[in-house]
């Protein structure tokens, strides 16, 4: 284990003060990300030579005294589901394997408009279907605290590289908990802001209702950070929302007591690893701690919520990935026929969990099944919403385990679609209501982390990152 | 007369796709300018690039809304987007974003004269959608080896308007079209160019014995004129009734019209049909048209065509047949309103304009649409009729000054002068011209004198040919009468 990596803020204070230069600390990046390869594959491809030049122009800046972003110098990795203009995207898959997109993501423009240098992109599970990384195409990433265990997924590398100390923070994208669950598993902290907070165009779908963008960091005052600079309506995304990001790293600070937080009953079911439900219940004994009020309640409709999330993610996936069809871009395998090239290039570029979650998704929108499936689903998906509006009326956050396990065994739940999909039991609700989640590290069942995840309202970020910070600063970065 | 007029009744439903007037796509800013270089215009969001998300055109809604309020629907405050799935090269996204279950239109109407008769064709529903792009099978090297892709035309908004099966003949399917085409393009929501597909039309059509239920429909593709829509109900009406007389049943498909061979060929049939997997789009939010902005765009709406052939009629005392005319287009019509409020005189100005002006354009092909940018100005026109109406010209002279007005676009009073085309009036210079031809032909004159008063029309030719057609007709009819009276 690598000693505690520096912070945004550490980082930042150190470029201030002349302390450090942008170009030693990317060098060094660089070089750690290289030495960590192959064994973490947390990246998929890295930007040396770029990184390197943007360093050195964020240096000439501080040295003279020009004004710089608030992320000036900072090293940022970036899951490959987000476009860098004529760098390639891969969705970690083989029918993206050569794509280059000739345009620029929003989220991570605004990150390289506030100074935020990308060091590369990371791994994940093909087209951020799976809760482990192993759906890669290009290998899976390992867990840093556990090298035989995965560091969740989608953003697997994403969250590698935060826990390897490589990068203090990392992109991510969050379907059905592709950003919490990892950051559980390997111990750092991740949000899910609200559905339309941060822009998505640029952002590869995969289920477009459900997918936002966020960071995953080693604290919550940097995920505050990133939070500013991605968040805030974009005119190119129809779904974001043109609501006033506040300050976020100010109101961090703001007091927490008397802060309602409830606790639904249906997270902690049984079934649940014992050790998960000891670390989140004392964790929400150090909430209680901090002057929370803790109030236990229900919201009816969670057990529903895993079968709805994947009957309307995969509907929508199963559209959304219907333009990878080998005639303008990426992968295109030969056929004698239209249809046989189809089939070629999508039977060779999409790996099985694609597949699956296309069929799946096909079949819940085809005529006579329709009603029965992703109606029926919208129909829940408003029934879990409505249980969460019940809650608010009475309680400013929930608390809730991030996942009923800790990081499984690489290989151990591959052969089992359901018990990998069950993984997501707890962090599904948010993208169904659209609501903004964290989970923040709250101790550890030997080396791994188990973590604790905070639900707020609609655009109440605020609240969920108050709290989660004033829970770390009380318990120490591992909880 | 065929089998299928005298014993069937033929029902026929049409499905319009007009292709909505915009500067710029549906859900991107790239341009909608037809035949541009292949692939032009097109940017990640037409293209259907991973990550690329739709914004919509809000001028896309304002003409579609107009639209459905000149066909008298029903607006919903609320409507939805869908995505249609299927595959196929030239759509990008393997999905086109249409509506579906709730459409932003419904329940309208639009009145028809077949025969002397107003009939009401009911229009079910309108939806916006977005176009497709275009495969291209020839006309590029390797052509025999590949289809190329042209997605210029990817995401250009469209409305599908559809109708109850309400129709009930060729002639009565060419009629709706003709006036839904006028209306769009009156409204300036659609070019109504079906050459250049800004106008589509499909045809559903059954037979029935009259007063039974509905019969199993054909739908009909491909159907690029208004002539070609009549031929095909015609070909598809009879085709159905010897399938009928035959003994067969009538096979739900989709028919394609061959307009070289005349005739309807079967596509893919009912078990082919594609299941489009309609589902909301998740990338666009519900659309909203409120009372307001309906209620804004209502007011903006043009005079439609046939409240303005009433008006024709009515307020500038033309028959109904010159107020068709001149209503065929809206070009054509602001023209003759322009002329008649600067000189007044409509029944001038309509028999100029259709007379003279219209074969002049209709020579040089240009579209009436077009009348705008023709160089003869409506005020030119004007101030030539009111040339005429003082005696500055004569009636006959006007055809020479309004051929240079349009083809110089120079005003008549220029022309006038420079041709030296003002006409005689001054009785006495007339006389002369007058007694010098009567002297120059005595033996014409002694016929006309001796009661054989058909020659003196011969007289008044040889004094307009001496006056290239200056002299004052009046004047000199008058002048002769005297001068050979017998």
């Amino acid at each position: 284990m690598s000693p505690k990596p520096a912070t945004i803020a550490e980082l930042a204070r150190d470029y201030r003060e002349g302390r450090a230069r942008a170009s030693d600390v990317i060098a060094r990046t660089m070089d750690a990300i290289e030495r960590s390869e192959p064994g973490l594959n947390a990246f998929v491809s890295t930007r040396r030579d770029k990184a390197m030049d943007e360093a050195r122009a964020a240096d000439a800046a501080f040295d003279e005294g020009r004004p710089v972003g608030t992320l000036a110098g900072i090293p940022i990795a970036v899951k490959d589901n987000m476009h860098i203009r004529g760098e390639p995207t891969t969705c970690a898959s083989r029918i993206l394997e050569n794509y280059v997109p000739p345009y620029h993501s929003t989220a991570v423009d605004r990150l390289r408009s506030a100074g935020a240098i990308v060091v590369g992109k990371t791994n994940m599970d093909e087209f951020a279907m799976g809760s482990s990384t192993e759906n890669s195409a290009f290998s899976p990433t390992r867990n840093p605290r556990d090298p035989e265990r995965v560091p969740g997924g989608s953003s697997g590398g994403s969250a590698a590289a935060v826990a390897a100390g490589l990068v203090p923070a990392a992109l991510g994208s969050d379907t059905g908990g592709s950003i919490r669950q990892p950051a559980s598993f390997c111990g750092v902290v991740g949000l899910k802001p609200t559905y339309g907070r941060v822009s998505r165009y640029g952002l590869v779908a995969f289920g477009s209702s459900l997918d936002q963008i966020g960071p995953l960091t080693g604290s919550v005052a940097d995920t505050a950070r990133i939070l500013q600079a991605i968040a805030g309506f974009d005119p190119l995304d129809s779904t974001s929302a043109d609501v006033p990001a506040p300050d976020w790293i100010r109101e961090l600070d703001a007091p927490v007591q008397g802060t309602k937080v409830g606790v639904p009953k249906e997270y902690f079911a049984d079934g649940m690893d014992a050790g998960v439900a000891e670390r989140v219940r004392a964790g929400i004994d150090r909430l209680e701690g901090l002057g929370c009020r803790i109030e236990e309640l229900s919201l009816p409709h969670t057990e529903f919520a895993v079968a709805t999330y994947y009957l309307i993610c995969t509907a929508e996936a199963s559209s959304n990935l219907a333009r990878y069809d080998g005639v303008r871009y990426g992968l295109r395998a030969g056929g004698d026929t239209l249809q046989s090239m189809y089939r070629r290039t999508r039977m060779a570029g999409f790996g099985p969990e694609v597949k699956r979650r296309i069929l799946l998704g096909t079949y819940a929108l085809s005529a006579g099944y329709y009603d029965a499936y992703y109606l029926k689903a919208q129909k829940v998906r408003t029934l879990i919403l409505e249980d969460f509006r019940k809650a608010f009326e009475r309680v400013d956050l929930l608390v809730t385990p991030t996942t009923p396990t800790p990081a499984f065994r690489i290989g151990e739940n591959i052969d089992d679609p359901l018990a990998m999909y069950l993984n997501d039991i707890f962090t599904t609700t948010c993208n169904l209501a659209g609501l903004p989640g964290v989970s923040v590290p709250c101790g550890r069942i030997g080396r791994l982390p188990v973590g604790m995840q905070l639900i707020g309202k609609h655009f109440d970020e605020g609240a969920v990152l108050r709290a989660a910070h004033h829970f770390e600063q009380a318990g120490g970065f591992d909880g | 007369m065929s089998v299928s007029t005298v014993r069937y009744e033929t029902v026929i439903g049409l499905e319009c796709h007009a292709q909505l007037r915009t500067r710029s796509k549906l859900f991107c800013s790239c341009s909608t300018a037809f035949g541009q270089a292949p692939n032009l215009n097109t940017c990640p969001v037409c293209l259907g690039l991973p990550g690329a998300l739709p914004v919509l055109n809000r001028d896309a809604v304002v003409l579609a809304v107009r639209a459905g309020l000149a066909l008298n629907c029903t607006i919903h405050p609320v409507s939805q987007w869908s995505r249609k799935n299927y595959f196929y090269p030239d759509l990008p996204k393997g999905y086109q974003i249409s509506q579906y279950d709730r459409p932003f239109a419904e329940n309208g109407h639009l009145d028809i004269e077949v025969g002397g008769e107003t009939r009401r064709v009911r229009i079910q529903r309108i939806h916006m959608e977005e176009d497709a792009g275009k495969s291209l099978h020839e006309g590029f090297p390797g052509s025999d080896r590949h289809t190329h892709i042209d997605l210029n035309r990817s995401g250009t908004p469209l409305i599908e308007i559809v109708t109850h099966p309400d129709l009930r003949s060729a002639e009565e399917s060419q009629e709706y079209l003709t006036r839904l085409k006028e209306i769009l393009e009156y409204i300036d929501v659609c070019d109504g160019n079906m050459e250049e597909g800004s106008l589509r039309c499909d045809a559903n059509v059954s037979i029935r014995e009259p007063g039974a239920e509905l019969g199993t429909r054909t739908e009909l593709k491909n159907l690029n004129s208004i002539r070609f829509l009549g031929a095909a109900i015609e070909h598809e009406a009879e085709r159905q009734a010897g399938v009928v007389e035959g003994g067969g049943r009538v096979v739900q498909e989709t028919r394609l019209w061959n307009s070289a061979d005349e005739r309807t060929v079967s596509m893919r049939s009912k078990e082919e049909a594609h299941d489009y997997r309609y589902f909301p789009e998740p990338d666009l939010p519900l659309l909203v048209v409120d009372e307001p902005w309906v209620g804004e765009l209502r007011g903006t709406l043009a005079e439609l065509p046939a409240a303005r052939r009433r008006r024709f009629v009515g307020e500038h005392g033309l028959s109904a047949y010159d107020a068709g005319v001149l209503t065929s287009t809206r070009a054509l019509a602001d023209y003759f309103e322009s002329v008649v409020e600067l000189c007044g005189h409509a029944k001038d100005a309509a028999n100029w304009i259709m007379g003279d002006l219209l074969r002049l354009v209709k020579d040089d092909e240009i579209d009436l649409k077009d009348l705008s940018e023709i160089r003869l100005r409506p005020e030119m026109l004007a101030a030539m009729i009111a040339m005429i109406d003082a005696g500055t010209i004569s009636g006959k002279i006007g055809k020479t000054v309004i051929e240079a007005m349009y083809r110089s676009g120079q005003s008549p009073e220029s022309i006038v002068e420079t041709q030296g085309l003002r006409q005689i009036s001054d009785t006495g210079e007339i006389e002369k011209i007058v007694d010098a031809i009567i002297d120059a032909n005595p033996g014409p004159a002694a016929q006309v004198r001796s009661g054989k008063a058909g020659t003196i029309g011969w007289f008044v030719g040889q004094v307009m040919k001496a006056t290239e057609g200056r002299a004052n007709p009046k004047s000199v009819n008058e002048l002769l009468r005297k001068k050979l009276a017998g």
